[in-house]
């Protein structure tokens, strides 16, 4: 039963083969027997039990949705009614969502069954899940190293069978970073394809929610719900959303896959590079034309990023001040002193580190140098794009430059972890949709995750691309050892 | 361009972040070598370069004027750290 | 030595919309605490602001009411700040990019007209607001003001004295609430003036440093405010000192500004654009939309008062002061047709009972369908002038309309030639030593025998039929 992914799962539940409760209750048992891997913060079996006998009588009523009695594993970044929403930090200990996340409502409208809350770096910054308040993430490939970030929690639950999927949210990268160093297939939509009303906010003009699967076909079971305008939401965009199940089996012959020279070039680790190549060659054989593509401010994605994405952060995080939810430092002299002790007390230090940049770059005399100059390499980012996409359909390259590191190797460096989203951070500043797909492994036995970029709303595409690869492919069947 | 910890201090207290004098250090090292990070930045010319605020064109959409949220409060309160006669409570606010 | 003031206001206006600026919540005054602070207003975790299309439209009202031009694109901007009436730790305002740009409005000084720049109006969220009563020595935080849309409306530094700065303000009061887009309550904090002041040697063309004055709600206080100002940075310069730029409190029990010591710690607000908000589009068609729904503006209706009814300046201002007392007008002059008649009645009798009783023309007891009547009757003769002023005091307290009260106090006047000749022949009999000097000549007497005519008939006799007949009959 753990060994089917969300389609069979949906499936086999409207034949009435299996009941949602058993089958939470499975994925239930699964996660207390692994909690080592600390893969969620919050698990609130009542809740998702009653859930799943909801889902239950409505299937042998035959009313059943997409989802219908599948248990969804969400980021604790999703706020949802009754359910403790930390976002990983302790600032957020004690909350308890009162309100939905448009993304939630969706799910529950689909008939899924909220399995739980995810683990994640705080605040969803940081790229290997070691910023959480909750602790680190083991990656179930290796259980010393870790599982990738922000959504290291996610990862490594659909990873290890935990969960058949999970949500995610991506703002440079942690959607597509830990799908990659977990062997999952993981999708960032394009800006304003799903709604971020109810996600807690990092970087508000670059974080979008996405799933994370084990296939191409369930992100776009997933993605099918997860899609669409959200009035709510001021950046959501009124276009319809195509059933991305559909178009999965196109002909992709005569493709043209875009090839950035400056994403094979020095940093790139070789067996990634290796993973990548064959890749290639599994597009060429199934038709696809393979063109070179130029993107040559590509490199000062990172430096752009840690302007803007700091800049928005030090302002999102304001609102955790101790006055109308969450934690309160329990000692202070007057209001300034009240303030700082929380958020000093509540915050870890990636993210007062974060705080600070932000801060500086907004604040008086320095802006123009920071703030506009990031804003101005952010347009001749995305320009770059539009001109590659003229001469390709996709945009073909590396998820992340490493396979799985091991916990605490950059913990003290926070430039060299940055350096781990080199490849995916300017796929949200251009704010098109990027994907991550299982691509083979390293000598060590660690996923190698293969990065597809596509145009402006073209996650259809996208999946196309992704599921034909699977299809002749077995990389995302694979299952870490000890885990099946 | 690196921080010494007397800015750290100045951005801590805009920031509300209370840091002690050893953390003032580690904060000044630290966010000068993400600092010597950004301003790779500088290396590129962006003259006549229109800022990117958001990653779509579209224009802001607007809303009906119409009252559609009930009274929440007992809900919200709930959760808030401290609450009397339907206000939130803080230290003293002084004008 | 003589000093010069230079004066900008800032006004800030809440609009007169039903839902909040950026969410859902109602914004109605008075309510329970908290009790219209929804999700977004006390900034719980994820939520998202979406921009109210009515505020939208009543800043575009605003802007071409002051002929200014309305920027087809402006931005939301985070002002940053922490402050417990401030949920989100930043305000959501108009910074760079305001939605209204240059415009003017023409006030009048002493007859003058003097014509006051807006630099620009734009688009913001009010705050919360604190209550400093003691819980236990906290303050307690009310969310329900906070979220309400703002019109910030700056002025050019045209101003020279408080009393043009108050005629401003009121200029500004009347526009907004004309335009409908304000109630214009300075007492519920509805309309709220910040004045930046400063003072320079007559001659002077650079401006002096400047002080900003806080918290002024009434127009009285504003000038106060600014006069004492003016006057504390005067004698500071005189006696050699130096004004500081810094924000002050004006405190009306003592009449006094005073520095707001903790606010001058420099405030670095780290303004920068809403990613949360796209640009706001306003385009022709928007425009054109709200072109039809402006009301005819105080200045316009003042000219065609002036010209259409014949009205004196200073009557045609008391009667457009406000929209209502200019339907209450029209209204009257038209039914009566006497606008001459109905301009003296209203802008002089009718606005002393209203100001005696701190009343509005909505408020009035005597509406303008009873008004018109009231006109009617002295138009006819059925009344004089003089025992109108009786007739509408009844009507005032209540007594009802004027033929009402004419009949019930048996006010007709009376113009049957016959009974006003029996009374004349009456008086003249009585009063054969008056008769004898006026007939030598004391023509002075001819008022004592009006006089006596009318108060033999209760004042009701018709003066004009009075003078004719007693002119005749005094002549012998």
């Amino acid at each position: 039963m753990i060994e089917k992914t969300v389609a069979e799962l949906a499936k086999a539940l409207r034949a009435r083969e299996i009941s949602s409760v058993e089958l939470t209750q499975a994925f239930l048992d699964r996660i207390s027997r692994y909690k080592a891997l600390n893969a969620f913060i919050t698990v609130d079996a009542n809740r998702s039990l009653a859930q799943a006998r909801a889902a239950d009588a409505r299937l042998a009523k035959g009313e059943a949705g997409p989802l219908t009695g599948v248990p969804i594993a969400q980021k604790d970044i999703f706020c949802a009614d009754g359910w403790r929403t930390t976002c990983g930090s302790k600032i957020l200990s004690n909350f308890i969502a009162p309100y939905d996340a448009t993304t939630i409502e969706k799910f529950n409208a689909a008939g899924a069954v909220v399995l739980g809350k995810t683990n994640m770096d705080e605040f969803a910054m940081g790229s290997s899940n070691e910023t959480s308040f909750y602790g680190p993430v083991q990656n179930p490939w290796d259980v010393e190293s870790v599982p990738g970030g922000s959504s290291g929690g996610s990862a490594a639950a659909v990873a290890a069978r935990l969960a058949p999927a999970a949500t995610g949210t991506d703002t440079g990268g942690s959607i597509r970073q830990p799908a990659a160093l977990t062997n999952l297939t993981g999708l960032k939509p394009s800006y304003g394809r799903v709604s971020r009303y109810g996600m807690i906010a990092f970087a508000s003009s670059l974080d979008q929610g996405g799933p994370m699967t084990r296939t191409a076909e369930d992100a776009a079971l997933l993605l099918n719900v997860m899609a669409g305008f959200d009035p709510r939401d001021s950046t959501s965009l009124e276009r319809p959303v195509p059933d991305y199940a559909a178009t999965l089996d196109a002909d992709i012959r005569g493709l043209r896959v875009g090839l950035p020279r400056e994403y094979f070039g020095e940093g790139l680790n070789a067996e990634v590079a290796r993973a990548i190549e064959a890749a290639i060659g599994e597009y060429k054989k199934l038709g696809a034309q393979v063109v070179e593509v130029e993107l040559p401010n590509s490199k000062l994605a990172v430096p752009c990023y840690y302007v803007l994405a700091p800049a928005e952060a030090s302002s999102n995080l304001s609102r955790f001040d101790g006055v109308r939810y969450g934690y309160r430092a329990p000692e202070y002299d007057d209001l300034i002193d009240m303030y700082s002790k929380t958020r000093a007390e509540g915050f870890g230090a990636e993210v007062k580190r974060r705080i600070m940049i932000g801060t500086y770059a907004l604040s008086a005399g320095y802006y123009d140098a920071y703030y506009l100059k990031a804003q101005k390499l952010r347009r001749l980012i995305a320009d770059d794009f539009t001109r590659a996409f003229e001469k390709c359909d996709v945009i073909l390259g590396p998820t992340s430059p490493t396979t799985a590191f091991k916990r605490g190797a950059k913990t003290d460096d926070p430039v060299a972890m940055y350096l781990s989203d080199i490849y995916t951070i300017s796929v949200n500043l251009a704010g098109l949709p990027g994907m991550s797909i299982p691509a083979g492994f390293d000598i060590k036995g660690l996923p190698i995750g293969l990065q597809l970029i596509g145009k402006y709303f073209d996650e259809a595409r996208l999946l196309n691309v992704a599921h034909r690869y699977q299809q002749v492919t077995d990389w995302h069947d694979r299952v870490p050892p000890g885990f099946d | 361009m690196s921080l010494d910890t007397t800015q750290v201090r100045k951005i801590a207290h805009l920031a509300r972040l209370r840091i002690s004098a050893e953390e003032a250090q580690a904060y000044a090292d630290s966010l000068s070598r993400i600092l010597g990070l950004i301003e790779q930045m500088n290396a590129v010319d962006t003259s006549g370069v229109e800022p990117m605020a958001h990653p779509s064109e579209s224009a802001l959409r607007l809303r009906p004027d119409e009252v559609t949220e009930p009274n929440q409060r007992e809900k919200f309160q709930a959760i808030a750290p401290a609450v009397e006669a339907g206000l939130y409570l803080v230290p003293k606010v002084i004008e | 030595m003589e000093w010069e003031s230079v004066i900008g206001l800032e006004v800030h206006t809440q609009l007169l919309t039903k839902s909040k600026a950026f969410s859902g919540a109602s914004t109605k005054y008075g309510a329970a605490p908290n009790t219209q602070a929804c999700a977004v207003d006390i900034a719980l975790p994820g939520v998202l602001p979406v921009f109210n299309k009515e505020a939208a439209r009543m800043a575009v009202k605003f802007g071409l009411a002051i002929g200014a031009a309305i920027n087809r694109r402006s931005v939301f901007a985070r002002k940053n700040y922490f402050y417990p009436d401030l949920p989100k730790g930043y305000q959501i305002s108009q910074y760079e990019l305001p939605i209204v740009a240059k415009g003017r409005v023409t006030i009048d000084i002493d007859g003058q007209e003097k014509v006051v720049g807006i630099t620009r109006a734009h688009l913001e969220e009010d705050a919360g607001k604190s209550l400093h009563e003691d819980f236990h020595g906290m303050s307690g935080i009310d969310l329900n003001r906070a979220g309400t849309p703002l019109l910030e409306i700056v002025s050019e530094p045209d101003l020279r004295s408080a009393k043009e700065a108050v005629a401003y303000l009121k200029k500004l009061h009347q526009l907004v609430v004309y335009l409908g887009i304000c109630d214009g309550n300075m007492q519920e904090g509805s309309f709220r003036c910040d004045a930046n002041v400063s003072v320079r040697r007559k001659g002077e063309t650079k401006f002096g440093t400047r002080a900003e004055i806080k918290n002024v709600n009434s127009f009285r206080f504003v000038e106060k405010a600014i006069e004492y100002e003016i006057e504390r940075q005067v004698e500071l310069l005189e006696a050699g000192g130096k004004v500081v730029q810094e924000t002050r409190l004006y405190d009306s029990d003592k009449n006094e500004t005073r520095s707001m010591r903790g606010k001058e710690e420099a405030m670095d607000y780290r303004y920068f654009p809403d990613p949360d908000l796209p640009p706001l589009v306003i385009d022709e068609a928007f425009v054109r939309d709200v072109e039809k729904t402006m009301p005819e503006l105080p200045d316009a209706k003042r000219a065609r008062f002036i010209k259409d009814y014949g009205l004196s300046p200073y009557d045609a201002s008391v009667l457009t002061a406000s929209r209502e007392m200019a339907q209450y007008y029209e209204e009257t002059a038209t039914a009566s047709g006497q606008p001459k008649l109905a301009a003296n009645w209203i802008a002089s009798e009718l606005s002393g009972y209203l100001n005696r009783e701190n009343k509005d023309i909505t408020q009035s007891p005597v509406t303008a369908r009873m008004m018109t009547g009231l006109l009617k009757r002295i138009a006819d003769n059925t009344i004089s002038g003089k025992i109108a002023k009786d007739v509408l005091d009844a009507m005032w307290s209540g007594e009802g309309d004027a033929d009402t009260v004419i009949a019930k106090q048996g006010l007709r006047q009376i113009t049957d030639t016959g009974a006003i000749e029996k009374v004349v022949d009456e008086v003249i009999a009585k009063n054969p030593k008056q008769l004898e000097q006026y007939r030598a000549g004391k023509e002075a007497l001819f008022g004592y025998f009006v006089g006596q005519v009318m108060k033999a008939t209760g004042g009701k006799a018709n003066p004009a039929q009075v003078n004719e007949l007693l002119k005749k009959k005094l002549a012998g």
